[in-house]
This record gives structure tokens, C-alpha cells and sequence, in this order.
């Protein structure tokens, strides 16, 4: 295989050999926006309800009843939580909580839903980006579970794309976190391109964001 | 379908003949086209995006030794084992290999076009291994021994009852209703069984960053992230000009992509993972880097920047000669004016000389291309080389193809565009050696002289 890995580097070398090293990229994009937090949060709602999420903006001592209120609306009782979930978020909420402490994929099949944080939300294109911290739990949590209750906090709006990567940058380059970016329930549009949601995410995505302290 | 050995203008009449693709994919280009034009106007950086964008892919593509071993010590300092593949038989020699390893008899698959181009789901069947499809419209193909017409909605040639037929034969005895959402959880159900039990998951990746070792693989329905996150063992094959630079550079990319896709703001699922995460994931990841005629592209300094491709299908949806023909025409996994362009260069001219004339060189391609292809340019240089390679056969296929696209009044869009390109072709003469023959041969096709400016028709009476 090396013989491989020195033959295909050899091929490139001579491939470029001629060409001269090209100015540095151009970046008059976007990578800040100057708008208020309350307009970012604003933005972010309405665009998770573009994708047919359900949205919904509570005080940030609500976030239980909005969940127990989300949870009966899809007939969920039983529910998977990240490990590190902040416990005044479910307390008193009256459901069937079951902490991921390694659950079996069967077992996660198996529940109604789950219940996780989000580390950071892009306000433009409607986004929550999970980066597999404690209260966000591993990859699959997220993803086995047929309704997804995520809990977005106000800081944690941003307004573009590149912002929300430059948050996360640590996360990944040190410790090789995974990261996912969530908009909207898992979508497919095969069939004569009529949008169905749901094929293998979660089918039903329910955010619920708590407002700015006043 | 287009047989094998078939050039495009023969598969063209013959797909031509099939309505039901004509219907469908007359309907899925317009609607992506609109839905992308109202995504891509709401940003007011489009223009700079755009512009990064290629420019980053340029910077990769002149210093991809260097960008390759950075990526090859952080995927392994990330804990991943980093194979290298001259050609598909090699890649697909290390899936096996590792399927093999762990006693897997199926691996499930997230569609992507490396795999196709490199056969691998042929390669690992002789081996007693099957590939799953896990993507809703490569299952559909896949159960019906049928290939993909449109990158991004391979199936969009099928409809409702036909694949409600298609899964009551296979997969879902007893359905009756070919409602799409119905269809969709049949398929649900099916895979889910699937993806508990695999051992092996083989995906693509749509970006690697060299700085980090980061994968990203782009999705809307979860079975990427089902397969890139559910079973123990990760096989990742990547073209090497995927890379980008750093973790920031995919700011770019990742808004690029789903704007220009599907004419989303944003697809439903990006994945990101770096090597092996202790407890989340496979504890085991492989990661292929193709070469598979890429190196060979790299070496033509105006055709290299087919390599920026991002694969988003934008070019195909705005194409006048895609949308009547449809993807099978082409002959090649990558279609349209990416396929005219890519594909003769993967695989030697001499082996595919009529794509480089599969088109009208409208422009449309260029416009659309969230990376700046100037494919119209390629597409020029292309026709040189064909026939400069391949001589009188390339000439005959290059009639054949230009005869194509502009006989019939119902192409009469397309053709009208020559005047255009006549022009461009004859300014552009000192940047390309001579005028490519074929022109000549246009001339000669009758419906041409009138729509033809005066100034065309007259130099080309002269010639002849
Ligand atoms: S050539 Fe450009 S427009 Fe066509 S698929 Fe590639 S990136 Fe998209």
C-alpha cells in the first residue's frame, strides 16, 4: 500500500509542478452580523418552522412544561435523556425519563423520543449544531428516536454559519468532537420530488428556545 | 438506458424515447432551479461565497501533496487507519479486506458517486459481499437492478405506482398505497432492521479537512448518519481533491452546498467526525483516499478545475441538453456538463470523445456553479483534445452529438445560442490553438443557418 500512497504523490507533484502558488483566498463574505440577540432568536424561530419543525419560545424557568407539553402532543411517554441534561429542564415534567448511560441501540429503538441540548444555533439558516457534550449525549441519541425535543438557550443564537464554526472550533481541532448540524427533521424528496419528512432521523424535530432574561 | 459502447447521441434518442423521464425531469429541473434562484438571492455575499470558494479549491489543488500528508497525520494521530488507492480496484480491494476482518457479510451504504465510479457494490458482490443502499432512491434502484438519472434524485426517472410496484415485489409484500410518505416508512422499516445488525458502514465524504482530519458527509435523510454512526467499523472513501485546508474553510462550502443542491438554506443533516470518538461511533475507521484518475486530471491546467466539483447538480438542472435527456444518456456515474467535463478526463478521452460535445456551451453551467467552473472553457478544450486524440473518430462523434442538439425545432432554445457561442469561439481563437473541427461540422446541419448570425454563416461560406 505505501507503494501506492509514494506512487500517487508522485503523480500529483508532477501534476502541479508547474504551477505557481495562487494568492490567498479572497473573503469578503459574511463573518459577523451586527444585529441584537432578540432579532437573531427572531430569525432562528422562523426559520426551524420553514423546515416543519415545531418552534416554540419559553422563559427559560418553562422549559419543562414546554417539554411535557411537547412530549403529549406526540403521544410520547417515554423518552431518552442525555447524560448531562440539566435536570431543571425535565424536573417535575411527569415523564418517563431514561438517562443514556450506554443504552443499547435496541433499548434507544425502542423509546418514544429524546430529550437533548444544542450548542450553538445559526439564526440564518435555522440550524442547531450538537457537539457531543454532556448535555447533548453521542451521535445516536439524537438520531434513533423518532421525535427530538432539543433545548436551544438565547446565548447560543448566532447569526451566520461562520460564526457558529468558529465557536465550535475548539470542540474539534482539540478534542475531536463530533459535530452535527441539524435543520429541520430528516427530509426526502426521492419520490417525483414530493417532500416527506422523515426516513430515518427523526420524523417529528421540536425546539424549544428560552428567551433573553429580562 | 444507454448500453454500453453506446455514444451520447445514440443513448440520447433512445432515452428520449421515454416519456415518463421526460415528464419527470422536465419537473424536477425547473423546480430545483426556482428553488435555488430564491435561496441563493437571499444572501447578499453570494458573489464573494462563490468567489472563496473556487479559490480555496484552487490553493488545494496546487499544493494537494502537501494538503494530503497533513490530512493522512491527523486522521492518524485521530486514531484512523489511512489506506491509499491507485485506482476503484484497489479501493475496493480494502473494503473487502476489512469487511472480511470482521466477518461482515453486508455493509450498508450511504450513496456516494466514489463508490459508483469505482463499482465497488459489483466489486464486493464477487467477493460474497452484499452492499445495501441505505438511501431512499439508490434502494429503489438498487431492488430494480436500475441507475441513477440525476445526482441528487437518482430515481426522479420512476413514479409513485412504479416504485409501489417495485416494493411490493421486494421489500413490502401487500402495500397498497403509493402515497410517498407510505412508501418512505416501508423503507424506513426495512433499513432500520439493517442498520442495527450491520458491522461494516461505508460512506463517501463531501469535504476532509487537512488541518483536522474531519470527515463531512452532506445529507437529508439520516442514513448517512445511521451509517456513519451506527456500526462498530467506518470505511470512508474519498476522492483525493476533496480536501479543503482547515476546519475553517468549510464555512465556505457548507453554504455553497445545500443552497446549490436542493435549494435549501441548509440540508437537513451535515456530519462531522474526527477519527474515533471514545463512545460515540465506530471504534474503527478506515479512511480510503482515491486516486482513480484524478492525479491524471490534475495534470491538464485547464481541465484540473473539474476537481473543484462539489458535486451539488446545479449545472445539470440549468443544462438545456441534461433536462431533455436525462442522466442515462450520458453514460457515465457523473452526468450532465460535470459528467462532459469530469468524465473523459477520469477515464482518457479516447474513451468517452463525444461528451465534450454533449452540450451547447449556453454558459448557463458556469453561471450556476457555486465553484466558478468555467466548464464552457473545459468543455472547448476538451473538444480540441478529443480530436487531436481520436482524430476522424472523434470528429464523427463530435457531428453526431452537435447534430443532435441542434436538429429538431424542439431544441430550438438551444440552438439559438449559437450565434453566441460562434462568436465566443471565434474570439476566444488565440486562447484555444485552432477552432476545433466540429464547428465546421455544425454548419452543415441545415436548421442551423438561419438562427446563425450573418457574420457566422458568412466566414464559415467562405471556408467551405
Ligand atoms: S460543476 Fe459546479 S455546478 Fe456542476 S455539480 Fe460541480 S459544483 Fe455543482
Amino acid at each position: 500500500m505505501s507503494e501506492a500512497r509514494d506512487q500517487i504523490l508522485a503523480r500529483v507533484r508532477g501534476a502541479i509542478a508547474q504551477t505557481p502558488r495562487p494568492a490567498a483566498a479572497p473573503r469578503a463574505y459574511r463573518r459577523a452580523d451586527p444585529r441584537g440577540q432578540a432579532e437573531l432568536i427572531e430569525q432562528f424561530c422562523e426559520r426551524v418552522g420553514d423546515y416543519r419543525a415545531e418552534v416554540q419560545r419559553v422563559r427559560a424557568d418553562r422549559v419543562a412544561d414546554a417539554i411535557r407539553t411537547a412530549a403529549q402532543r406526540h403521544r410520547a411517554q417515554r423518552l431518552a435523556v442525555a447524560p448531562g441534561l440539566p435536570q431543571r429542564w425535565t424536573a417535575g415534567c411527569g415523564l418517563q425519563l431514561v438517562p443514556d448511560d450506554g443504552l443499547a441501540v435496541r433499548e434507544l429503538d425502542t423509546l418514544d423520543g429524546v430529550i437533548s441540548g444544542a450548542s450553538v444555533a445559526i439564526a440564518e439558516t435555522g440550524t442547531i449544531v450538537l457537539s457531543g457534550a454532556p448535555h447533548e449525549g453521542r451521535r445516536l441519541l439524537s438520531l434513533v428516536p423518532d421525535l427530538h425535543i432539543c433545548v436551544v438557550e438565547h446565548q447560543q443564537v448566532v447569526g451566520l454559519l461562520p460564526q457558529a464554526l468558529e465557536r465550535l472550533h475548539g470542540a474539534v481541532s482539540d478534542e475531536r468532537r463530533p459535530l452535527t448540524f441539524i435543520s429541520g427533521p430528516s427530509a426526502t424528496s426521492d419520490i417525483e420530488l414530493q417532500r416527506v419528512e422523515g426516513v430515518h432521523g427523526p420524523r417529528r424535530l421540536v425546539v424549544i428556545v428560552t428567551q433573553e432574561p429580562s | 438506458m444507454r448500453a454500453p459502447g453506446e455514444s451520447f447521441p445514440a443513448a440520447a434518442h433512445h432515452e428520449l424515447a421515454n416519456p415518463q423521464l421526460r415528464a419527470n425531469l422536465a419537473n424536477a429541473t425547473t423546480t430545483i432551479r426556482t428553488k435555488r434562484a430564491r435561496v441563493v438571492e437571499e444572501l447578499p455575499d453570494w458573489q464573494a461565497l462563490r468567489d472563496a470558494g473556487s479559490a480555496i479549491k484552487a490553493d488545494v489543488m496546487a499544493n494537494l501533496d502537501t494538503y494530503l500528508l497533513e490530512f493522512e497525520a491527523a486522521l492518524t494521530a485521530a486514531g484512523a487507519t489511512v489506506h491509499w488507492a491507485r485506482d476503484g480496484a484497489e479501493a475496493c480491494a480494502v473494503v473487502a479486506q476489512v469487511a472480511r476482518a470482521h466477518g461482515a457479510q453486508e455493509v450498508v451504504k450511504v450513496k456516494s458517486l466514489a463508490t459508483d465510479e469505482i463499482e465497488l457494490n459489483r466489486s464486493l458482490a464477487q467477493e460474497g459481499i452484499h452492499a445495501l443502499e441505505t438511501d431512499f432512491a439508490e434502494l429503489i434502484l438498487q431492488l430494480d437492478g436500475d441507475w441513477s438519472s440525476h445526482i441528487l434524485v437518482p430515481a426522479i426517472h420512476r413514479n409513485r405506482t412504479e416504485i409501489r410496484d417495485l416494493f411490493r415485489r421486494t421489500i413490502a409484500p401487500g402495500i397498497e398505497s403509493d402515497e410517498p410518505a407510505v412508501l418512505a416508512e416501508a423503507a424506513r422499516l426495512h433499513l432500520r432492521e439493517r442498520f442495527l445488525e450491520a458491522k461494516v458502514g461505508v460512506s463517501g465524504a463531501n469535504f476532509g479537512v487537512a488541518r483536522t482530519g474531519t470527515l463531512c458527509v452532506v445529507e437529508s435523510e439520516g442514513n448517512g448518519r445511521m451509517c456513519t454512526t451506527l456500526p462498530p467499523v467506518l470505511v470512508t472513501i474519498i476522492g483525493i481533491e476533496k480536501l479543503v485546508p482547515t476546519l475553517a474553510d468549510l464555512e465556505v462550502f457548507l453554504q455553497l452546498l445545500p443552497r446549490s443542491a436542493t435549494g435549501e438554506r441548509m440540508n437537513p443533516y451535515t456530519s462531522l467526525w474526527t477519527g474515533v470518538s471514545d463512545g460515540d461511533g465506530p471504534q474503527e475507521l478506515h479512511v480510503v483516499l482515491l486516486d482513480n484518475g484524478r492525479t491524471r486530471v490534475l495534470a491538464d491546467e485547464i481541465g484540473r478545475q473539474a476537481l473543484h466539483c462539489i458535486r451539488c447538480s446545479a449545472c445539470l438542472n440549468v443544462c438545456p441538453v441534461y433536462s431533455r435527456t436525462g442522466g442515462h444518456a450520458y453514460g457515465s456515474v457523473y452526468p450532465g456538463p460535470i459528467g462532459a467535463i469530469l468524465t473523459p478526463q477520469l477515464i482518457g478521452i479516447e474513451n468517452a470523445p463525444s461528451l465534450p460535445f454533449a452540450s451547447s456551451l449556453c454558459g448557463a453551467c458556469y453561471e450556476v456553479c457555486p465553484v466558478k467552473i468555467d466548464i464552457p472553457r473545459v468543455l472547448l478544450h476538451l473538444r480540441a483534445r478529443a480530436v487531436d486524440t481520436v482524430g476522424g473518430r472523434g470528429e464523427r462523434s463530435a457531428m453526431r452529438a452537435a447534430a443532435w442538439v441542434f436538429a429538431r425545432g424542439s431544441r430550438l432554445r438551444a440552438a439559438q445560442r449559437l450565434g453566441r457561442i460562434a462568436q465566443r469561439l471565434l474570439l476566444s481563437g488565440g486562447v484555444i490553438r485552432r477552432l476545433p473541427p466540429p464547428l465546421s461540422a455544425w454548419t452543415r446541419t441545415r436548421d442551423l443557418r438561419p438562427l446563425a448570425p450573418r457574420g457566422f454563416v458568412e466566414e464559415r461560406g467562405e471556408r467551405e
